[in-house]
This record gives structure tokens, sequence and C-alpha cells, in this order.
């Protein structure tokens, strides 16, 4: 039977996707046409949105954006296709280790998923001793791709040898960071992958059970990470005896309540616990005493899920990609001001002005591209004069920067960067967990700061300078310890801004 | 949609409420259940939570309070989420929801006067790549306009 793929990933369905497909849906029974219509995952192209694609002779060939209203002409082959969606140069340049299978299968057939190279690498894992599982994590030198970029071996290492009547795997599905997307698609394209890398953690550390703590906001990864759980519990996936293993894992789905903070890991252990989202004091690490006390493995969803193709490919293999420390591909998230927005997954190294003008096209307004926040709303300005540095962890860190959980937001110039400043000061006011001094009552005063130095008032500059060194040092946790990356980035690459005030203007 | 509780009565809550005690850390998947329920926290249901999990009335309401998706008012019928983020900022957010709310004659969170409409802030709903974003109840809404969120709202008689 004709195959036709149309995403049920959220964007696409922000866009018109369902529609489209109860169009398709009308217009084949119309025609009398028999054709299986599969929702599967988006394949990134965010601008081409609603993707259609139909096989022709084992080939994909895209057709997009469609809207629902273009439906008959599409099955009357009037209009032109993109070609085979794989050709398409902003998928063809990339390297999707991570993300393979997201967009290609249907999310919640397990037998597809199988098929493409799922669970081979949980059977690998089944089959080796705990402490050969950490030392394949070791070596392949995957980092924590939530933002702090910490080996995830080697936090499993401490999680497996430390002692403890239950011990736990945490997933942090809490992506609340501006611009970024890549937990909320591969949960909702690709959602046996994280589960699978789960039951791998699980194995590696002695951990039973686990959960996946979603943000509310994400109400279809939610859906759909609930039934791939239930399926891939009725499989034997999950349960007492993990694809025949004899060791058991198990997970639940937990949903947080809009609270941007509960991402840091230990206030996310709180909210899990049914506690305020509050920051707790570092040490006890989480990897000792993380929830309920216990030893805890707390990984972001893209971490976890590239854990399977490390084991099925091998880490050697995965460690082939990369540039210095930074080993292996990311998922790179496009967005804001740009022609061709969407998830771009490559290697570590690529300079950042080749995302932004050459993969991205720049900006959609046609206009100049300003500055570039990269890392999410605690993540630098990176002006177009940075634009040669890598996307890696240290090359970004050495450009007064940070690539966090690899959100590109992309401005033109119309950007009012003093505004921006406000802004990152204005959230973190609001997103506070109130803990800590410098981050709840800094924000605040940083929020009046920048509106004195708005009004033309040049001397509150020192201070506002001296506020974010005193957030940075003193805060507990990234989201005041960050905050001041997006305002002293846009203070010391956009410093003219900051001084032509209307108070200044009207001086000269 | 939750359904008309104004006979809310304790063994609903109760109920709710034991269903949940089974689970490592319950509290929020059963606050998120009452709200479900009732459409926000009803007064009522703090003792009995307070008696199942062994908390004091202040540790709970500083749950409560503590996270911006639990009411404990009864919302409007309907809501619209404008992202206010970074990403949705850059392709003409702000003007956008200033638009929305002129024309709507609110102000964020300001329920409409006939209780069926209330606009709230959201900060990000991970449509970064298609922004700005906004959610008219469950319905995602990607590149919204003035003219997308217009005929949404006009669909329900808004």
């Amino acid at each position: 039977m004709k195959k036709i793929y149309l995403p049920r990933d959220a964007a696409a369905k922000a866009l018109g996707s369902d529609e489209v497909a109860a169009a398709l849906a009308d217009a084949l029974s119309a025609r009398g046409e028999e054709a299986q219509i599969i929702r599967n995952g988006s394949r990134g192209m965010i601008w081409l949105e609603p993707l259609v694609e139909i096989e022709e002779n084992g080939t994909r060939f895209a057709y997009g954006p469609i809207a629902a209203d273009q439906v008959e002409d599409l099955l009357a082959g009037k209009i032109k296709t993109l070609g085979p969606v794989e050709e398409i140069p902003f998928f063809a340049k990339q390297n999707r280790l991570t993300f393979a299978r997201c967009g290609l299968i249907d999310p919640l057939n397990l037998a597809d998923y199988g098929a493409h190279g799922g669970l081979t690498g949980l059977a690998r894992a089944a089959a080796m001793s705990a402490a050969d599982i950490v030392a394949e994590v070791i070596a392949s030198g995957l980092r924590g791709r939530g933002g702090a970029g910490f080996p995830t071996g080697i936090k499993w290492k401490t999680v497996s040898e430390a002692a403890g009547p239950q011990k736990y795997i945490v997933c942090n599905a809490d992506e609340g960071d501006s611009g970024t997307f890549a937990d909320r698609m591969i949960m909702e394209g690709d959602p046996f992958c994280l589960i699978e890398g789960m039951a791998i953690a699980g194995l590696a550390t002695g951990a039973t059970r686990g959960f996946v703590y979603i943000r509310s906001e994400y109400p279809d990864a939610i859906e759909v990470m609930e039934e791939a759980v239930n399926i891939a519990r009725a499989e034997g996936v999950l349960g007492a005896d993990v694809l025949g293993s004899g060791k058991a894992f198990d997970l639940e789905i937990r949903v947080g309540a809009g609270a941007y903070v509960c991402g840091e890991e230990t206030s996310l252990l709180n909210s899990l616990e049914g506690k305020r989202g509050v920051v707790r004091a570092k040490p006890p690490l989480p990897a000792l005493e993380g929830f309920m006390g216990r030893p805890t493995v707390v990984n972001n969803v893209l971490s976890l899920a590239t854990i399977p193709v490390i084991f099925e490919k091998g880490a050697a293999h995965y460690a082939s990609f990369g540039l210095g420390r930074s080993k292996g591909t990311m998922p790179i998230q496009i967005a804001g001001n740009v022609a061709r927005g969407g998830l771009f997954e490559t290697a570590f190294g690529m300079p950042l002005g080749e995302l932004v003008n050459d993969i991205a096209g720049g900006t959609a307004t046609g206009c100049p591209v300003k500055a570039v926040q990269v890392g999410g709303p605690l993540g630098a300005y990176m002006p177009p004069s940075k634009f040669d540095t890598p996307f890696a962890y240290e090359e970004f860190d050495g450009q007064g920067g940070l690539i966090g959980h690899a959100g590109v937001v992309v401005f033109d110039d119309s950007a009012d960067m003093v505004q921006m400043a406000r802004f990152a000061m204005e959230f973190c006011a609001v997103e506070s967990c109130g803990k800590c001094t410098p981050c709840r009552i800094g924000a605040r005063r940083g929020v009046e700061t920048i509106d004195r130095i708005a009004a033309g008032d040049a001397t509150a500059i020192p201070l506002l300078t001296d506020l974010c060194e005193t957030m940075k040092d003193g805060s507990l946790c990234a989201l005041g310890g960050f905050t001041p990356y997006p305002v002293m980035s846009a203070l010391q690459n956009f410093p003219d801004e900051f001084r032509a005030t209307p108070a200044n203007q009207a001086a000269e | 949609m939750p359904r008309d509780h104004s006979d809310t009565n304790n063994q609903d809550i109760t109920a709710i409420v034991m269903r949940h005690l089974g689970m490592e850390g319950p509290l929020l998947p059963m606050l998120h259940a009452l709200q479900e329920e009732f459409g926000y926290i009803p007064e009522g249901a703090r003792p009995i939570i307070c008696d199942a999990l062994n908390i004091t009335g202040a540790e709970l309401h500083g749950v409560i309070s503590f996270y911006h998706d639990f009411r404990t008012t009864p919302s409007a019928l309907h809501s619209l989420k404008i992202c206010r983020a970074e990403a949705c900022q850059a392709v003409g957010g702000n003007a956008l929801s200033d638009r929305i709310l002129a024309m709507l004659g609110l102000d964020w969170g300001q329920a409409r006067a006939d209780g069926k409409l209330v606009v709230e802030p959201v900060y990000c709903l991970g449509l970064c790549a298609c922004a700005p974003a906004a959610m008219f109840d469950g319905k995602l809404i990607g590149r919204a306009s003035e003219e997308k969120i217009s005929k949404t709202l006009s669909e329900v008689g808004l």
C-alpha cells in the first residue's frame, strides 16, 4: 500500500498538520485511493512543516509546507516535490546519530524501532557487566547535553559505585530554555530511544526505577511518552526482566508545573519529591544523595537518548565525531528570526557563522543579523564578529559564552539589546526559586538598574557590572549565576546602545 | 474541560488523593489531578491532602503557591497563552501580544468580564523555529498572527 508520512510533532501540528491529515484522509477516500497515513516525528526542517512525504519505490519524496487546501492538488500530482527528503541540503549536511530515527519511523511502532537499529544497544548492554557499560560511556566522551557538559560516564560511575537500597535514573525533560526544542522533538518522534537509554543507565548503575520529568508546556510529548512507556512495558523492554536479561527497570512519566527553575537538577528532584522546586546546595551530589536522598543519575533527555547509538555502533564510532574535548554530535536548534529554522544535528566544531548564514540562511526578514543568543535565556548574545567560534563547549567558554542546550536564537538589526538585557533580568526575577539572595534580590535590582540606564543614567553601568559579578559568584545555581551572561554580553558587545539613551542623545 | 463542581464534595477529593498515595513523591501528580478535575485546587482539598501525606498546611501552601500552573480560584473558561520568550521576541512576539491584549481590552492574567477568556504569558512552548507561538486551550498555534489568533477565538464564539 502507498505510504504517506505526515508529522505528529507539536511544531507540525501548530502549523496545521492535523488539519492536513484529516484533509488527506477525506481526499483519499473521495478518490477511492488506498494509502496508509503514518504520523511520524518531524525531520526537523520546521520551515517546511507541515512536511508531507510520499513513498514511491522505496524513496520518500518531500512536499512542503502543505496546507489542508492543497491536499487535492498534492494527490493529483500537481505540486512539485522538494526531492527525496534525505537529499534536501539542510538534511543531507547533518550527521544524525541521536536523531537517526526521528521523522523516519512511526514513533509508537516498536517493531519499526527495532527494524531501524533500536534495542540493539540495550541487547548489547544487557550482556555486559555494569562496569563495562560505564567504561563504554566514558570512552564515548559523551558529556551532559543539558548544558553543564559534565562527562556522563563519570556521573554513572559515581552512582554505580554508591551504596543504597534503591537507586534512580531521572531524566530531565524540563526543557524550558527559549530556542530549544530537541528534547520535545525526540520524545515526540522517537520515544523508545529515550526509554532504551534510560534502561541502559539502569543496567549500568543498578537503578531499577526511573522518572521522566516533562514540563507541562509539552502536552504532546507527555502523551507520546506515556503511550511509549506502556508499549515498552507490555513488550518486555521495561519491567521485571528487561529484554530477558533477568534485570529489572521500570519508569514513570511525571509532569512539571510551570517552573523554569525545575530544569536545574536539584530543584527538579525536590519537585519530583513533591516539594517546592527550590535549589539544593551541593554537595551532597545528586549522584550520592538525589531523589529521596538516594543515589540518582540525573541526565538530560539528549544525553540519555544518545546512549543507544553509542552501544549500537560502539564508543569509538561516536567519539570519532567532534572537536577536542567535545566528542560526538550535537542536535543544534536554530530558531528565532531565521530563514530556515529547525533541528540540525552535526559533529561539534562547526563555526557559528556557518550555522547562522549558510545552514539557516540568515534572517527571515532579510535584514542583517545583529546578534545570536546561544544556550537559552542564560546564554550570551554573540555578535557577528564572533561568528568564527566553533560550536563546542570549551571554544564557546573561551568567548564568554556557553552552548547550553544548543539553542541558537537569531535576531536581526531591529533587536533592542538594552531591552533584551532587561528581559534576562526580568525573567530571572520571575523564575527565581528565592533560595539565594543574589538571584532573588539581584534580578530585581538588575531590572531597576537597566531601567536607569535606559533612561539615560550612564553612571548606573558600573553598578550593573558589579551586580552581575555578585550574581555570577554568589548564586547557588545557573539561574542566578548565568543570567549575567546575556546581560554582560549585551553590554560588552553593544556598548553604544547602553550609552545612546534618550538623555545622552538630548545632550548631543 | 473541567466539569461543573458547584456541588464539590469531599468524597471526590478523597478519591483523587487516595488514588495517588502509592506513588513516590505523590504531591504534584495529586495536585495536577485535582486541578484537572475541578479546574483549580479547592480549599477543601487542603486538609485532606495534609492528613494523607502527613504534611502541614504551610508546607502544602508553599508547594501550591510555588508553581505557576496551580490555581486556587476557578479560572476563566478558555485560556490563550502567548509566548514571551526570546525566540518569539526575535520575530515580533512582543508587538503581537500588545496588539492581542489591546484588541481584547485585557491585561496579562486579567479575565474578561464575562469570565470566558484569560490571556496569560508563557515562557517557551518549544515552537521556537516557527515563532511567535501561542496556545489556545490545548491547541498550539505556530507563526501566530493577529489573524490566526482572531480566527481561533471566533471559532468558539469569543
